[in-house]
């Protein structure tokens, strides 16, 4: 049984009031109790950006490493210690920026982890450049004549990069967060959870009430195990079309569960010690 | 045998099986009881190029090649065309009868065996790929060997491929055998016949002892993304993960890899990396990561010729500045360098002691003329090895705290889903992990890393090994698969001695600086422009050696060059 108040630190947070970021931790905390999260099961990882500051916020064994790295040292979790609940907490520019890479190899590999993306279409922590999401036309510190560039597409690429579970979430909306953080950690397989998460201060465009106006949840006869149809929703965007929910999830073999080393127990449980390798050296002769 | 060696070079195109016939030849010669080293040439492309393996056979332990040889087997024209001139008085040349070599330009000494290895080949089975084996054959016939031994080999080495190709495999051998022998009756020479109960012994490159030394080491985790020259460890762990219950995963970068390592290893496993210095350069974010979060991680860099793509299949000491510096900041780094294939075994066993004592990274380099030579050994000996995890605790405790302070400056790890709660933290953090930006914090955090340098120092660093007399007329300094060639050339000096550096970082300042200190003559040997080693002498000790012998050509440091090197300055 967790509660809330185990979750909480010494630490309070230090976003800005307002900031999206605040809602998702209390969406992720929220979650952890109803699923009974905690030090002796679950492990989270963070990358660098607003978002990492969740990890001195929350009472749950965690690590906080580079810009853009949260997902390999998830993935290196993972396989060490299948048996805990991994989650990796990470940004628009930490994930599909500096970590482009990582993220499209854990879609296609289907490590039973869940990416939650912090995705406010801007550069808060380095204070307002523009991000890998922001808008065509957006103006910022980095683009003050409006971004040249067309911005990238999560969901989209998580598809197309053969992710097992895709799903965005509006970060206002804290107990339908909940909701898909619960599904994601449900999921056996790679989980990609895009959260639209305001930044009060630097972003004034994709603000709450631009997110309140123009998003809806996909309704109840979504056909989840649809890939066309889920790709096709998850390019939809702008007035009054921005989809919320899980737009696609399919039952494929997680990577762990394809490991005949670890079918017994985690990794960590093997016994490294290797006294007589008579048999591997004879092989050498 | 010269200076109680034999040297052959067998030559030929790319995808002729060159690595291979050398692989025979030298099982062939430890399966009689003989000791060998190998050593190969190749350029960055699979079909096509100029391949070239030597192998080098003696009595006893065989550390190093040779310039020249004496036996040739020249399986195109551009093998005889290259190295014909490095044959050695009274030497032999072996190539097919029906390639048009200019042998005007031979030495009247040698002796040339043209065999008609094409049709042998065809014979043996259609096919002309068999004409390595052919060769194989003759060879056997011309040095004394034990045709019985050769037919064992290839029954052992084809068993997996099927009947049909052993039996092709050895009829073609026997038919090189059966000819050179009747042929060249006279130049046949009683140098590899087989001793009776010749010790089993192990014949391996510096890979494959890396992967065993991994797999001895208690590896439990690695991820490698493949890069010359170090793929050959990847391809030992990938085949054996499943046995030995580790796991093996290929990345997508080594950015990856070595953020992968760093998570396996803070959830508990015991984890490697390994690549060239190309791909260190990308895990350099992640080496100090590692630093600062007090993880443990053993990194294999296997060195070639830089920058960037540089020199791809050859080998090169240029990283060791590199690895020694790398990353923005300070952090503790156990930096060493293995001298050959079996201190690269034993190093990369203590690597991983050392990552989980000091909770740190440990980089073992090795150059590529390590990971590619083969040399045999008698089996190595593991009995004395104890897996040290470091401190670690396995019970839930409510003050538990990440980074405690400590005397030796190594706090208790625990891992995710004991029950402990802490904070692996890349930003500078309190003792329990938590970002800390205060004063005091940084200051006791950063002594307290920077102290497991000096705890490693005082209670693990080893002084390295000085070769030959404690007094002598000149001393080599050197590190690397230089040893090799030094050790070998040095035998016939008997006023020379040898200082091997294996620690790099912590460095054994007192010890080096003693034994430079009383040199009567200093002689520096690397591969690399600027002489890293010296530097880092210089740097530790305030010794300057001005005199420094450094190769940047990809080739390795051969002791007919060192024994030159000695020789004109004995003489002045």
């Amino acid at each position: 049984m967790t509660k809330l108040t185990d979750l909480t630190t010494k630490c309070s947070p230090n976003w800005c009031p307002g900031c999206g970021n605040l809602a998702i931790w209390g969406a992720f905390k929220n979650a952890a109790v109803q699923k009974g999260w905690d030090n002796s099961n679950t492990a989270i990882v963070a990358g660098i950006g607003c978002h990492g500051h969740i990890i001195n916020f929350t009472r749950i064994t965690s690590f906080e490493g580079l810009h853009g790295r949260s997902i390999p040292v998830a993935t290196g979790i993972k396989i060490a210690n299948h048996k805990l609940n991994v989650f990796a907490f990470t940004g628009d520019g930490d994930c599909l920026g500096e970590g482009g890479n990582h993220f499209i190899h854990a879609c296609r590999r289907n490590h039973n982890i869940n990416i939650i993306i912090h995705d406010n279409a801007i550069y808060g922590l380095t204070t307002g450049q523009t991000s890998p999401t922001s808008p065509h036309g957006y103006k910022s510190k980095s683009t003050p004549q409006g971004n040249p560039d067309y911005p990238l597409n999560p969901l989209a690429l998580a598809i197309a990069s053969g992710a097992t579970f895709v799903a965005r979430g509006y970060a206002g909306d804290i107990q339908g967060t909940a909701d898909l953080i619960v599904k994601a950690s449900e999921h056996q397989g790679v989980s990609i959870l895009d959260i639209l998460q305001p930044c009060v201060t630097f972003n004034k465009e994709l603000n709450h009430t631009f997110y309140q106006k123009n998003s809806y949840k996909l309704d109840q006869n979504h056909d989840v195990k649809n890939k066309e149809i889920a790709f096709k929703k998850a390019l939809e965007w702008g007035e009054k079309q921005i989809p919320l929910g899980v737009f696609y999830e399919t039952d494929e073999p997680a990577y762990e569960s394809q490991l005949p080393q670890i079918a017994n127990n985690p990794l960590i449980d093997n016994n490294p010690e290797r006294k007589n390798l008579t048999d591997l050296f004879d092989e050498f002769t | 045998m010269a200076e109680n060696t034999l040297s052959i070079k067998i030559g030929g195109q790319a995808g002729k099986g060159i690595k291979s016939a050398g692989q025979m030849l030298a099982k062939l010669a430890t399966r009689s009881g003989y000791g060998i080293y190998t050593y190969t040439e190749f350029p960055s492309v699979i079909r096509g190029g100029h391949n070239v393996t030597q192998v080098i056979i003696g009595e006893g332990e065989v550390n190093a090649p040779t310039m020249g040889c004496d036996l040739l087997i020249a399986l195109d024209r551009e093998t005889f065309d290259r190295h014909v001139n490095e044959v050695a008085e009274n030497g032999v040349l072996i190539f097919d009868e029906n390639n048009s070599l200019d042998t005007q330009k031979v030495k009247n000494s040698l002796n040339l065996c043209p065999i008609p290895l094409n049709s042998l080949a065809i014979e043996a089975k259609d096919v002309e790929l068999l004409e390595n084996t052919v060769a194989i054959g003759a060879a056997t016939a011309i040095l004394g060997g034990d045709i019985s031994v050769l037919e064992n080999l290839l029954n052992s080495e084809f068993e997996n491929k099927g009947n049909e190709l052993v039996e092709a495999n050895k009829k073609a051998a026997r038919l090189g055998y059966d000819f050179a022998k009747s042929k060249y009756p006279t130049l046949i020479k009683n140098i590899l016949g087989k001793k009776a109960d010749p010790e089993k012994q192990m014949l391996l490159n510096g890979c494959e002892a890396i992967g065993l030394g991994a797999i001895a080491g208690g590896i439990q985790f690695a991820s490698i993304y493949p890069m010359s020259p170090i793929s050959n460890i990847l391809h030992v762990l990938a085949k054996y993960q499943e046995r030995y219950q580790f796991v093996f995963k290929q990345p997508e970068d080594e950015i990856s890899a070595i953020n992968m390592a760093i998570g396996a290893s803070y959830a508990g496993a015991r984890s490697l990396t390994s690549t060239s210095g190309g791909g260190f350069a990308l895990m350099s974010e992640g080496y100090g990561l590692a630093g600062i979060t007090e993880t443990p991680v053993v990194i294999i860099e296997g060195m070639r010729p830089g920058p960037a793509t540089g020199l791809p299949t050859w080998s090169g000491q240029g990283d060791l500045q590199f690895v020694l510096h790398a990353h923005q900041g300070e952090f503790p780094r156990i930096v060493l360098a293995a001298g050959d294939i079996r201190e690269s075994f034993f190093l990369t066993m203590k690597a991983f002691n050392l990552a989980e004592k000091y909770q740190t990274p440990v980089v073992v380099l090795i150059d590529k003329n390590i990971c590619d030579g083969d040399q045999s050994y008698p089996i190595f000996d593991i009995s004395n090895y104890n897996l040290d995890r470091g401190k670690i605790t396995r019970e839930k405790n409510d003050s538990y705290k990440r980074y405690a302070l400590s005397e030796d400056g190594v706090s208790t790890r625990s891992f995710p889903g004991f029950g402990n709660f802490f904070i692996t933290n890349s930003d500078e953090h309190d003792e329990e992990g938590f970002s800390s930006e205060d004063s005091n914090n940084a200051i006791s955090q950063q002594k307290k890393r920077m102290q497991k340098l000096a705890s490693c120092e005082n209670n693990d660093m080893e002084k390295p090994e000085l070769f030959g007399p404690e007094t002598a007329d000149v001393t080599v300094v050197s590190w690397g698969s230089n040893k090799g060639s030094i050790l070998t050339a040095i035998k016939t000096f008997p006023n020379v001695n040898f200082l091997h550096i294996t620690w790099m970082n912590p460095f054994p300042t007192g010890y080096v600086s003693d034994v430079l200190k009383r040199a009567k003559y200093i002689i520096d040997v690397e591969c690399n422009y600027t002489g890293q080693l010296a530097n880092l002498i210089a740097e530790k000790t305030g010794i300057i050696i001005p005199d420094r012998f450094l190769k940047i050509d990809g080739r390795p440091v051969f002791p007919e060059e060192i024994t030159d090197k000695l020789s004109s300055i004995l003489k002045s």
